[in-house]
């Protein structure tokens, strides 16, 4: 029998950061959504809305998604390897680069150090420092697994190798650039190749950074705070081999259209279609875990948000595939149909399931309870109207501005000006940014009820816990 | 046995490596080796120092993300833009710069449409043409002097050739000059095709404006022409970046010209090369029948009448 602590400390300083990363991504988020309709927001040099654009996109996904999901994954590995992890000073130094590196980030991007790659913006020193940052989460997370004292890997560890594994493979392959000094570099592919390996990158971004981590944490937290197994323990098999398989072909579904050879485009929209079962396979799972118990809805705060959570991944999953077909795409491609989609996604199951996961683990490790289920609830309901009102919003404004940009008058000619329909999105524009403002508003009431919790209870350095057999 | 992997971490890390570069393999990679994913228009020429400093002041500034750089083979799309891209039109492009949104209109098309003096003034300030565009204003870019070593450097770097002579030119240059060189060259590889107008069904103009006469057409076309046309011709027709219309010269030669002649121009632009009735065009003006349909056109044409009798 031997004692043995889970570094705290670690998972909390990543949970903060990420938090704090968040805030700054979800305000630039809503200035630029004031930038879309009152253009006297933007202020030259440095808070344009085109660079303002990418801090928004990059502090959200590496500084909130990322952030997260490296406290969370070193909180569920430890648990599921029954060990701590292998390298707790590593971890520590981890977390301090980590913040470095988003704060250099966000400086860069606000001067305008930019590779034109959605997702992949960053200038090639920080592409070197956010290889290093997913070296060592590789390293302590593969070390820790190896070393474990739980022969059985759960479904949440296979999420996490998978993650750390593709997100290499895509980062380091899309980042290849020549340096032309130190703030500029061009991309080593040119033409139709480029925008070929930016879209199977920028498309399995979202895959391995707002799907299988976020499933990781999906399917460790929701039997934990309900208290019920996983449904099906063969549908998560089937429905991991497969996602991960599919994913890696759809990249060029963002292509349609483009000059980019037909057959990669037709490939991609096949699969993508495809990838609507596996995607499925973890909603039904999700589904069929709780119902059991249904009155946890009522009951238990935290299953609502992981339901909706998971709701939300499962209408995205079906949008997604729906907006790759080709008679879809010419409509809503370039609209702002695809803001709405990607928000659907990442204020609707990102979010809630990160904040629920969040709210799961804060408790845990000051040995307190929550500081108020009321305020959770408030912020539910807030963070969900606001995400519905921003989605549908643009929704509506990318089906009118397809079908404005197509219109054509009985005389064969064009009915309306490209300006004639952008004055018709100004409206549409202004209720995402409430919508925005609403969902921010939940966001607050979230940090608050941390911060709160924080307060009530006592932090511990680590959790004791009881092992070996 | 299959269950077993699940008791192997390497082993697992192995098998979900093979499995997800099974895809990256057959989309991503093999494709990069083959011959029709580097395509190269025989015209297409790298970019020059002054509109690679361009094209990385488009990318500092994230032009990107409010505009795209490619025309879909879509009807519609190709009246609003013009030829569709095509996929040997980009060789030089490190990266691609096609963009995902059209908050602004797409620019595949966009080089030489209009002369360098309406970017200049649209740049500077987007609400002098377009009153309700949600565009920034670029005008500070006219203050920041390009930095010749640092360009030459780029240019080294993507391997592209130039003279000693162009980058010493960039001496006076700013980055407005810079970026106006850049976009006045992008999609220009791509001759235009004069087909364009024939392949959009318009009926053949009336020799005389049907419109003639009518005070509502005059009043329909005001609000056309301060829309699309006050931007360059003035407010009152008396000429700015374009020519003035109320003057006696029209395409450098004394002499109205005809109602049909007017329709002629504002349908199809003064695209150099062009003749109407034996005066040749310079270029400089766009071609309007993307965007107006034929009674806009007439409304337009009673309303430069209407400032011509003033």
């Amino acid at each position: 029998m031997s004692n043995y602590q889970y570094d705290n400390q670690t998972v909390k300083g990543f949970i903060v950061s990420s938090i704090f990363w968040g805030v700054v991504g979800i305000l630039v988020g809503l200035w630029i959504s004031v930038q879309m309709w009152a253009p006297s927001w933007n202020i030259a040099p440095f808070f344009t809305f085109g660079r303002l654009r990418v801090v928004h996109t990059n502090g959200l996904a590496f500084g909130l998604g990322v952030g997260a999901i490296f406290g969370i994954s070193y909180y569920i590995v430890m648990r599921l390897t029954k060990r701590p992890l292998l390298f707790p000073k590593l971890a520590r130094f981890h977390l301090h680069l980590f913040n470095a590196a988003i704060a250099l980030a966000a400086v860069s991007l606000f001067a305008g150090m930019n590779q034109s790659l959605e997702y992949a913006e960053l200038e090639w020193p920080l592409d070197i420092g956010v290889v290093i940052l997913w070296v060592i989460f590789a390293v302590n997370v593969f070390g820790t697994i190896i070393k474990r004292k739980e022969e059985q890997m759960y479904i949440s560890l296979w999420y996490i190798i998978a993650t750390v594994i593709a997100v290499a493979v895509l980062y380091i392959v899309n980042n290849l650039s020549v340096p032309a000094g130190l703030f500029k570099s061009y991309s080593v592919f040119a033409g139709i190749n480029s925008a070929n390996v930016e879209w199977w990158y920028g498309h399995n971004a979202v895959g391995f950074v707002f799907t299988t981590p976020i499933l990781a944490m999906f399917y460790y937290f929701l039997p934990k705070s309900t208290g019920l197994p996983i449904f099906s323990h063969r549908l998560s098999i089937v429905a991991f081999w497969s996602l991960i398989f599919a994913y890696l072909w759809t990249g060029a579904h963002h292509l349609v259209y483009t000059p980019l050879p037909d057959w990669i485009q037709t490939l991609a929209i096949v699969f993508t279609i495809f990838l609507i079962a596996p995607s499925w396979g973890s909603v039904v799972n999700g589904f069929y875990t709780v119902a059991p118990d249904w009155t946890q809805m009522r009951t238990n705060y935290l299953t609502k948000f992981f339901i909706f959570g998971i709701t939300f991944y499962g209408l995205q999953t079906v949008q997604g595939p729906t907006q790759g077909l080709r008679v879809v795409s010419q409509l809503i491609h370039y609209t702002d149909w695809v803001p709405g989609h990607v928000h659907m996604g990442t204020m609707g199951w990102v979010t809630m399931t990160v904040a629920a996961s969040i709210y799961y683990i804060i408790p845990k490790i000051y040995k307190t309870d929550i500081y108020s289920v009321k305020v959770a609830n408030t912020h539910f309901y807030l963070v969900l109207i606001g995400q519905l009102i921003f989605s549908v919003t643009m929704w509506i404004t990318g089906i009118q501005q397809g079908a404005l940009w197509k219109a054509v008058s009985p005389d064969g000619t064009l009915k309306y000006t490209f300006m004639e329909g952008l004055v018709r999105n100004y409206p549409f524009w202004q209720m995402s940014t409430a919508g925005g403002i609403i969902f921010t508003v939940g966001m607050l009431f979230f940090i608050y009820n941390i911060y709160m919790t924080m307060r009530s209870g006592t932090a511990l350095a680590g959790t004791v816990e009881r092992g070996g057999r | 046995m299959a269950g077993e992997i699940y008791k192997k971490p390497v082993l697992f890390a192995i098998v979900s490596a093979v499995v997800i570069l099974i895809g990256t393999a057959v989309t991503m990679f093999i494709p990069m080796m083959m011959s029709h994913m580097h395509p190269k228009l025989d015209n297409l020429k790298p970019f020059t120092a002054l509109e690679l400093a361009g094209r990385d002041i488009y990318q500092r500034e994230g032009c990107n993300n409010c505009h795209t750089q490619t025309v879909r083979p879509l009807k519609t799309e190709v009246m609003r833009y013009g030829e569709y891209s095509k996929a040997g039109e980009f060789a030089f492009d490190y990266p691609f710069l096609w963009g995902s949104k059209r908050t602004g209109p797409d620019l595949a098309r966009i080089g030489k449409k209009y002369p360098d003096v309406w970017h200049y003034r649209h740049f500077e300030d987007p609400r002098k043409f377009f009153p309700q565009s949600n565009m920034p204003a670029y005008d500070w870019l006219g203050e920041r002097a390009l930095k010749p070593q640092q360009v030459k450097a780029h240019m080294d770097t993507l391997g592209f050739p130039y003279v000693e002579e162009d980058i010493s030119q960039l001496a006076g240059k700013n980055e407005l000059d810079a970026l106006v060189a850049y976009v006045q060259v992008i999609g220009t590889a791509v001759t235009k095709k004069r087909m364009e107008r024939i392949s959009v069904t318009v009926e053949p103009a009336e020799k005389e404006n049907p419109l003639a006469g009518d005070p509502a057409a005059v009043l329909a076309g005001k609000e056309i022409y301060e829309e699309n046309c006050a931007g360059c011709h003035g407010d009152n027709g008396e000429g700015d970046i374009g020519p003035s219309l109320i003057d006696t010269v029209f395409l450098y030669v004394e002499g109205d010209l005809a109602d049909d002649d007017y329709y002629e121009i504002i349908n199809n632009g003064t695209e150099e090369g062009n003749v109407e009735e034996g005066r040749s065009m310079k270029g400089g003006m766009p071609p309007f029948r993307g965007d107006l349909s034929k009674t806009e056109i007439w409304s337009v044409i009673s309303f430069i009448r209407s400032l011509q009798e003033r």
